[in-house]
């Protein structure tokens, strides 16, 4: 018996914007001026906070967090695509999108200050920051679970990293939410560099969005750096979802600009030169041109623009640090939501305890 | 009400939830058509639909991810995991997820999710099949853990626990599945989360145990009172944690001797955090070091080895003696 050829798979990558700001018509999404500049400011806001808290960090203001930079159009031109009552799922590397789901820059500061307070408020469809690399994909999986079987069009949409997707959470929640074929849209920045392992020590796979295949499952790579293709792409991915079609795996091509966390060295693992040769495909710059080219905008929009962030960047770090203290015995509040015998009578120690150390 | 074994009384719990609360999901391996491997979900499908009796991939780390996102979106999950040797590929998301999302948004999610699984030896099964492993639930901040002991306790604290704001681990002492039956009550009751049990009053000596173990150490405790005629306070634990310390505290300090009969391993076990409790809050009132049976510290036998080195009648019956003759 002769062997038969079963399926045959192959996978896209779409790029709409190159990063000379040269645009493919045929693919360029319909956003309008106001849109594709809401879009731009967004992400000028992440890039912007993002380099301030980095300066905090280093003054030590704040306590140690991983920056965006460069990433902003993978994490930004995605949430675009979403509505406020979607369900969003982070990690800690789409602060640009966290910060579009009605987060203030004060609750970021707060969060990175080693306050709780910092993942309350904002859009109650906002999960915290997952910091567990890959567990927060099988949220969003059962999040999805419940909108599908509450008959809701939302969709969840979650971000993780390429170093996630070798864990085996991450696969466990593509495989259920293929066979349940829930709506949720798994976007992986792809950043290059998980710590200090390369991507292609991470996984042999030509690309991750390829492994969308062996779930029978949507799966596009995009150029992460591309604000309109990651914008096509989700919007697409999100139809399908609210249509009942299920998920979609989107692997956005981008690069980690920064140091993984402010704990970290880049330099020990990787170059100079290799950070260097991304700086022209600045998702920023050619989004920039782009709507210089449309005529969308000029050098005195984009003042005005860097001088409003800058104010409200300035505003809201001198009320994170105007801020009354938090009260310190906040933790056994939040065990659990009955009363228990054993959290309240540790409660009454802490705080008695707490009065010791401030009378010694 | 006719008597019923521990399953059907599961069974019973999941049903009347369901009915109640149109929230409450079920699901796990093999929940659905089989209804499950001891047919603790059967009928389920059938009365509730594959929408809220999901049969799952084969992966503990997916069914309670999953579950964890379904209680924060406003359903109430009772996941199974087939046997408690195989939970343990989830405890990173109960552990990193499931007990701290409360926590960490400060209210703002809650995970009402229940866990069920049967644990503990004595039914002849597999490696992994037999563990008794409740402490690496109970050492979670945010993780409730239950273990009832028959029927009529099985039904009204699962139902509890489906009612419950938080996680709760749920475990099933699977060698009293059909062991015994027992009278129900008609009507769904619940008992509350977070209290032990007296089953029995007496004077002389405390007597401590749960889950399975309180099957084998009544028969102990009714032969040593006939022996020796002697009263006898029976405690059942029934949530290992949060630990209802006052009353078994209480309950020493009126009889001043205590056994604890705990089928896991002996070091850093529930009896060990009961003899701690006891030593805050009953010291002076002892009249006896506490007795502790336990399982030894060793990896779990396989089958034909395991009854050797579980607490037996006998092995119980000598732990309280030497409380009450020391």
């Amino acid at each position: 018996m002769p062997k038969t050829k079963l399926c045959d798979f192959s996978i896209s990558y779409m790029q709409v914007l190159d990063e000379n700001g040269v645009v493919d018509t045929d693919l360029e999404p319909s956003l309008s001026k106001e849109q594709l500049v809401e879009l731009y400011r967004h992400m000028q806001w992440g890039r912007i906070t993002d380099e301030r808290m980095l300066k905090l960090q280093r003054q030590g203001r704040i306590g140690t967090f991983g920056p965006s930079i460069g990433q902003e159009a993978a994490h930004c031109a995605s949430m675009f695509c979403m509505r406020d009552d979607d369900w969003f799922v982070g990690c800690f590397r789409e602060h640009g999108a966290r910060l579009m789901r009605g987060e203030s820059l004060v609750k970021q500061l707060n969060y990175f200050n080693g306050y709780t307070e910092g993942n309350i408020g904002g859009n109650p469809r906002n999960l915290p920051i997952s910091v567990i690399v890959g567990a927060q994909s099988l949220h969003a999986v059962g999040l999805a679970y419940a909108s599908k079987l509450k008959g809701e069009d939302s969709v969840a949409i979650v971000y993780q990293g390429d170093g996630a997707t070798s864990q085996g959470d991450f696969h466990e929640a593509l495989n259920f939410a293929s066979v349940w074929n829930v709506p949720v849209i798994f976007l992986v920045q792809n950043n290059q560099w998980a710590i200090s392992v390369p991507r292609e020590k991470q996984t042999k796979s030509k690309s991750i969005a390829q492994k969308a295949i062996a779930y029978e499952m949507h799966g596009i790579q995009v150029d992460g750096n591309d604000p309109l293709a990651v914008y096509a792409a989700t919007a697409e991915a999100a139809e399908r979802a609210r249509n009942g079609e299920g998920p979609t795996l989107i692997e956005a091509v981008t690069y980690r600009m920064m140091m993984h966390t402010t704990a970290d060295d880049q330099y020990k693992y990787r170059t100079k030169e290799e950070e260097d040769s991304w700086k022209p495909k600045d998702p920023l710059i050619r989004f920039k041109k782009y709507m210089e080219d449309k005529g969308f905008w000029d050098n005195k929009a984009e003042e005005k623009l860097q001088a409003e962030l800058k104010a409200d960047c300035d505003a809201q770090v001198k009320e994170f640090e105007s801020q009354p203290d938090f009260p310190r015995d906040v933790s056994f509040e939040h065990v659990f939501g009955t009363e228990h015998a054993v959290i309240s009578e540790q409660k009454v120690e802490f705080d008695q305890e707490l009065e010791e150390e401030n009378d010694a | 009400m006719p008597k019923l074994n521990m399953v059907q009384a599961v069974t019973l719990a999941l049903e009347e939830q369901m009915t109640a609360d149109e929230s409450v999901v079920v699901l796990g391996e093999d929940v659905g058509v089989d209804g499950g491997v001891f047919r603790a979900t059967e009928g389920l499908l059938e009365k509730f639909g594959e929408q809220r009796v999901i049969d799952t991939p084969l992966a503990e780390s997916g069914i309670v991810g999953a579950s964890i996102g379904m209680a924060m979106a406003g359903l109430k999950p009772v996941a199974e995991m087939q046997f408690s040797g195989f939970s343990y590929l989830s405890i990173p998301q109960l552990e990193g997820h499931a007990s701290r999302m409360r926590a960490r948004s400060m209210g703002q999610f809650t995970v009402p999710m229940v866990l069920r699984m049967p644990y503990g030896g004595g039914v002849r099964a597999l490696e992994h099949h037999s563990e008794s492993r409740e402490v690496l639930y109970a050492h979670n901040p945010g993780l409730k853990v239950v273990i009832p002991s028959g029927p009529r306790n099985t039904r009204a604290l699962l139902a509890a626990a489906i009612q419950d704001p938080d996680p709760v681990i749920f475990m099933e002492p699977k060698r009293s599945y059909r062991a015994f039956k027992e009278e129900v009550p008609a009507d769904p009751e619940t008992m509350e989360i977070g209290k032990c049990q007296v089953v029995q009053e007496g004077t002389d000596i405390t007597v401590v145990a749960w889950g399975a173990m309180m099957h084998t150490t009544k028969k102990a405790v009714k032969q040593i009172e006939k022996e020796r005629g002697i009263s006898i306070e029976l405690i059942d634990v029934l949530t290992i944690s949060p630990l209802d310390s006052d009353t078994i505290c209480e309950s020493v300090r009126k009889t001043g001797r205590c056994a604890i009969i705990q089928e896991a391993a002996r070091s850093f076990g529930p009896a060990s955090e009961i003899i701690a409790c006891i030593n805050d809050k009953s010291l002076l009132y002892l009249e006896a070091p506490v007795q502790r049976v336990t399982g030894y510290d060793v990896v779990t036998p396989y089958f034909n080895r395991e009854l050797d080195y579980m607490p037996t009648v006998g092995r119980i019956s000598r732990g309280i003696i030497e409380a009450i003759d020391f």
